[in-house]
């Protein structure tokens, strides 16, 4: 996990110091990273030239650094951090059976995953139905 | 992972790894608008930023990480409420 924004790393101290801190025991455990310019989030695609600030931008990124999913919201909403991790679990178990498995919309570990080849062509509706997308 | 930095009155940034420089070192040309968005199934920009983390100033390179699954979120500004 790595936050960024464009404050100072000595703004990051003080919010976790003054604020996070009575959020979370012992502070915010992963590194808080500064963005000053905006040059990174430019890159990312995060970085709103007008207002100054990054977007609130979520990138997945699996160990061979790749980038396999991101969100982008603008600045009053906050995000869901349980999709999040539900994201990353089904990433890993894709890469675990190298794509031999895909999760169904609604995945969720312990739920049904389809497993993509000619035997599926056209027999998804007997696998997997449209209530397990929302139970 | 992440070197420990001093901190000193000059206010340091980080930035892209292996970008070429956009400083003054090129004549103005006229400069095409152009978003750039990663997409997903591509590589990960690497970058180097400096940050705080646990009572330390740190640097941070997102190469470093390489091996891992890294969650890399960005955020409008610290004290933002959400």
């Amino acid at each position: 996990m790595l936050s960024v924004s464009i404050d100072s790393m000595f703004v990051h101290k003080m919010w976790d110091d003054d604020e996070l801190s009575k959020m979370v025991d012992g502070g915010v455990p992963f590194p808080m990273l500064s963005d000053a310019g905006g040059k990174v989030g430019r890159i990312y695609g995060v970085f709103d030239e007008n207002a100054g600030v990054e977007n609130r931008g979520r990138f997945l990124i699996d160990p061979d650094g790749v980038i396999q999913g991101f969100e982008v919201l603008t600045p009053p909403v906050g995000r869901n951090v349980m999709e999040t991790i539900r994201q990353i679990q089904a990433f890993q178990l894709v890469r675990q059976t190298k794509g031999g498995e895909a999760a169904p919309s609604g995945w969720r570990p312990g739920k049904k995953t389809l497993k993509p080849g000619i035997n599926l062509v056209g027999k998804v509706w007997k696998e997997w139905k449209t209530s397990m997308a929302f139970d | 992972m992440a070197d420990e930095t001093e901190a000193g009155c000059a206010r340091p940034t980080g930035g892209p790894v292996g970008a070429e420089s956009t400083q003054n070192d090129k004549p103005a040309k006229p400069t095409r608008e152009e978003r750039a968005m990663v997409m997903v199934g591509q590589k990960a920009p690497d970058f180097i930023a400096p940050g705080y983390q646990k009572g330390k100033f740190i640097t941070v390179k997102l190469s470093d990480y390489l091996g891992k699954w890294i969650v890399l979120c960005f955020y409008p500004g610290d004290f933002t409420f959400v």
